[in-house]
C-alpha cells in the first residue's frame, strides 16, 4: 500500500471525507474515488452504477465497489442527476486502480454548485489522510 | 523457535472425478435382480447421465489425497476470527451417529420418536438457560437465518402493535450478514457508528432511536472483540422508543455462563450451534442459528413447537401468530443432536470454564503480539482481538501477506480485513482449545513472520512456500471466475 507522500492528489478537484472526488466540467460533473481509496481497496473485481436519470442528494449513497477485501459504497459528492455511466468499468473494472482519475465513475448534473463548499480542497483532504 | 510446526511433505496430484478411470471399471457388483423384470414406460427412457466409470480404490485414493490438501481443525489452529473453529469432541459425532437417533424418520408420528422429541425439548430448555431468555426455536439452518427468523418476529411484533416500521439501528461493528437480513424483511438499515473505545456510545443510539425505528441488531461481544459496556443503556433507549433489541449471539463464546442476556435487555437473541456448541462446521457444512426469545414474543416463533404435556411431548402447530416455518422438519437435526450433546458432557460449570479460557487466551495472544502488531483497541478483549498491519506498512508488508505467510509455519490464516472499522484488520480467536504451549507456538511463529517482514518482506510477498498451492491470484479468479468443471 502507497504511503501518503506517494499518492497522486491532482490539484483543482474537490474531495469528499469518503474520498470521492468531483470536477466541474461545463454544466455537468465527473466523480470518480481518490488515489488513497482505490489503493485502500486493493484490486477492484465489479463495479456496480447507478442507471442514468437517477437523482441522488449530496453524501448519498449512487453504487458500489467490490474488491477482493471488501465491498464499499460510494457517495454522491453534489445534488444531482446522473447524465453518464462510464461503461468501460463494467468490463474492465481494474482500470479505476490504474487511474482513478482518468477513469471516472459518473457524470452527473449539478442541481446546486454551492454545495462546492461543504468539500475538501486537496490540501484539506491531505489533512484528513494524516489524521 | 525451539520446534517449527510445518514441515515439507509429499503431496500428490489429483484430478476431477469426470478426469479419472475407464470405460469398464467397476467398483461395486450389483446382485443380481430376485423380482421380474417391467417394462419402463418410455416417457422415462433416455441417455443417462455422464457417470465416470472408477473402481474402489480409485475413489478411495481420491479422497485421501483430497483430504491431505485440507486443513481443519483436527490438523492444527484455526484461528480464524468471528467463527469459533473450536475442536469438535468425537463423541458427539459417536453420539449423533447412534442408530436410534440418526435413523429416526422426521415424518414418524410424534408417539414414535418421543426420544427425538425430548432431545429437541430439552435442548431449547439449555439453550434458554444459558442465554437467560425464555423460549427457544431450533429450527433456522444456520446464523443468517437465525437473524432472519428473528427479524421476521420483529415485523410481526410491529404490525401486532399496529405500527409497521422502516428502520433498523446495526453498529459498524455488527456482522455483516445483520444488515442483509433486515433488508430482506423490508428494513432499512441505518448504520451506527461505534465510539472511539470501539464500543457503542448511548448518545449515538438516542439520537438515531425513533418511532419509525424497529429496533437495534447488536453483536455482543463485537465483531472488535469488545463487550457492549452499555448495553444495558442502549436496551433501555431502544425499548423507551417502543423498539426491539436483537442480539446477534454469534460470540456467545466469550460469555457462556457469564452474561444473562435478558438481564441486558436483549429481547431475541441467535446462537451458532456451530459455532459455540462445538459442532463441525466450515467448507459450507450444516449449521443450526437457533432464535430465543423473551416471554412476550414467544407466541411469534416458527411452528412447529416441540412442547411437553401430561401425555409426553409432541408437535404443536396451532400458532396464529407464528411468523411460520423456516425450515423443513425439524432443522438441522444433526447439529442439534452435536450441540446437545456438548452441553450434556461439559456440564454447566465447563461451559463457563470453556468461555473463561477462550477469552483468557485472547488476551494472552494479545498482549504477547502488541509490541509487534499494531493493536487499534488497547483494552481488554473478549474471545478475539483484532490487530492490524499498520507498522509493516514502512515495509510494503500488508495484512494479506503475514496471513498467507503464517500457513508456511503450519497455522490456518485468522480472518483478515474483518471488521471493515480496522484497516487491514487481522482477526485472532484462539478459542479455548489451545493449550498454552501451542499458543507460544503460535506467537512466536508470528514474531518471526514480523521479523522478516522487516529483514525480507519479498519472502511474504511470495507466501505461502510449502503449501501445495501457492500465492493464488484473487483477482482474476474474482475477475474471471471459471464456473465449470
Amino acid at each position: 500500500m502507497k504511503e501518503i507522500n506517494e499518492l497522486n492528489l491532482p490539484e483543482g478537484l474537490h474531495y469528499t471525507k469518503d474520498h470521492e472526488w468531483v470536477r466541474v466540467d461545463g454544466d455537468t460533473a465527473i466523480v470518480g474515488i481518490s488515489d488513497y481509496a482505490q489503493d485502500q481497496l486493493g484490486d477492484i473485481v465489479y463495479v456496480e452504477m447507478p442507471e442514468v436519470g437517477n437523482e441522488f442528494s449530496q453524501g448519498e449513497e449512487f453504487g458500489t465497489l467490490e474488491s477482493v477485501k471488501a465491498v464499499s459504497e460510494t457517495y454522491l459528492p453534489l445534488s444531482g442527476e446522473i447524465v453518464e455511466v462510464n461503461e468501460a468499468l463494467a468490463d474492465a473494472p481494474e482500470l479505476v486502480n490504474k487511474d482513478p482519475y482518468e477513469n471516472w465513475l459518473v457524470r452527473i448534473k449539478p442541481a446546486d454548485l454551492s454545495e462546492l463548499s461543504a468539500l475538501l480542497s486537496v490540501d484539506e483532504y491531505l489533512d484528513l489522510l494524516n489524521g | 523457535m525451539k520446534t517449527v510446526l510445518a514441515t515439507g511433505g509429499l503431496i500428490l496430484n489429483e484430478p476431477l472425478l469426470w478426469e479419472k478411470g475407464k470405460r469398464g471399471r467397476r467398483g461395486m457388483d450389483v446382485p443380481a435382480s430376485d423380482v421380474p423384470a417391467a417394462k419402463i414406460d418410455p416417457e422415462f427412457m433416455g441417455v443417462g447421465p455422464d457417470f465416470p466409470d472408477l473402481s474402489e480404490v480409485d475413489i478411495v485414493r481420491h479422497y485421501t489425497r483430497l483430504s491431505q490438501w485440507n486443513f481443519g481443525v483436527d490438523t492444527g489452529m484455526y484461528p480464524l476470527g468471528s467463527c469459533t473453529m473450536k475442536y469438535n469432541p468425537k463423541i458427539n459425532d459417536k453420539i449423533a451417529a447412534t442408530p436410534e437417533i440418526a435413523a429416526s424418520h422426521p415424518m414418524l408420528p410424534d408417539r414414535l420418536c418421543q426420544g427425538t422429541l425430548k432431545i429437541m425439548y430439552e435442548l431449547q430448555g439449555y439453550l434458554a438457560t444459558i442465554t437467560g431468555l425464555d423460549a427457544v426455536s431450533l429450527q433456522p439452518a444456520a446464523g443468517a437465518h437465525g437473524e432472519l427468523t428473528g427479524m421476521l418476529i420483529f415485523s410481526a411484533y410491529h404490525k401486532g402493535r399496529g405500527a409497521a416500521r422502516t428502520k433498523i439501528l446495526i453498529p459498524d461493528t455488527a456482522h455483516g450478514t445483520n444488515p442483509a437480513s433486515a433488508a430482506l424483511c423490508g428494513l432499512h438499515p441505518v448504520p451506527v457508528q461505534s465510539g472511539p473505545d470501539g464500543i457503542l456510545d448511548p448518545e449515538v443510539i438516542a439520537r438515531l432511536m425513533d418511532q419509525e425505528t424497529a429496533g437495534i441488531m447488536v453483536t455482543n461481544p463485537n465483531t472488535l472483540g469488545l463487550f457492549e459496556e452499555n448495553i444495558k443503556e442502549v436496551s433501555r433507549i431502544v425499548h423507551a422508543g417502543g423498539g426491539l433489541v436483537y442480539g446477534d449471539g454469534a460470540n456467545m463464546n466469550a460469555i457462556m455462563g457469564v452474561a444473562d442476556l435478558k438481564k441486558c435487555g436483549l429481547d431475541i437473541v441467535h446462537l451458532n450451534l456451530h459455532k459455540t456448541f462445538s459442532t463441525p462446521h466450515g467448507g459450507g457444512g450444516p449449521g443450526a442459528g437457533p432464535v430465543c426469545v423473551v416471554d412476550h414474543l414467544k407466541k411469534y416463533l416458527p411452528v412447529p413447537r416441540v412442547v411437553k404435556d401430561d401425555k409426553g411431548y409432541r408437535l404443536e402447530y396451532n400458532r396464529p401468530d407464528s411468523v411460520g416455518r423456516v425450515h423443513a422438519f425439524h432443522g438441522n437435526f444433526g447439529i442439534l443432536i452435536r450441540a446437545y450433546s456438548y452441553i450434556r458432557c461439559m456440564g454447566a460449570e465447563n461451559l463457563k470454564k470453556a468461555s473463561q479460557l477462550a477469552v483468557l487466551n485472547a488476551n494472552y495472544i494479545k498482549e504477547k503480539l502488541k509490541g509487534d502488531l499494531h493493536l487499534p483497541y488497547d483494552r481488554p478483549c473478549m474471545h478475539e482481538c483484532v490487530f492490524s498491519d499498520q507498522k509493516q506498512h514502512e515495509f510494503k508488508v500488508s495484512t494479506l501477506d503475514m496471513a498467507k505467510r503464517l500457513m508456511d509455519f503450519g497455522y490456518h490464516p485468522p480472518t483478515i480485513y474483518f471488521p471493515l472499522v480496522v484497516s487491514g484488520a487481522i482477526m485472532i480467536e484462539p478459542t479455548e482449545t489451545e493449550s498454552k504451549d501451542d499458543l507460544d507456538l503460535f506467537i512466536e511463529a508470528f514474531k518471526e513472520i514480523v521479523r522478516e517482514a522487516r529483514e525480507n518482506p519479498e519472502i511474504l510477498h511470495e507466501a505461502p512456500h510449502l503449501c501445495k498451492v501457492k500465492r493464488l491470484d484473487e483477482t482474476a479468479a474474482a475477475r474471471h471466475p471459471c464456473l465449470t468443471g
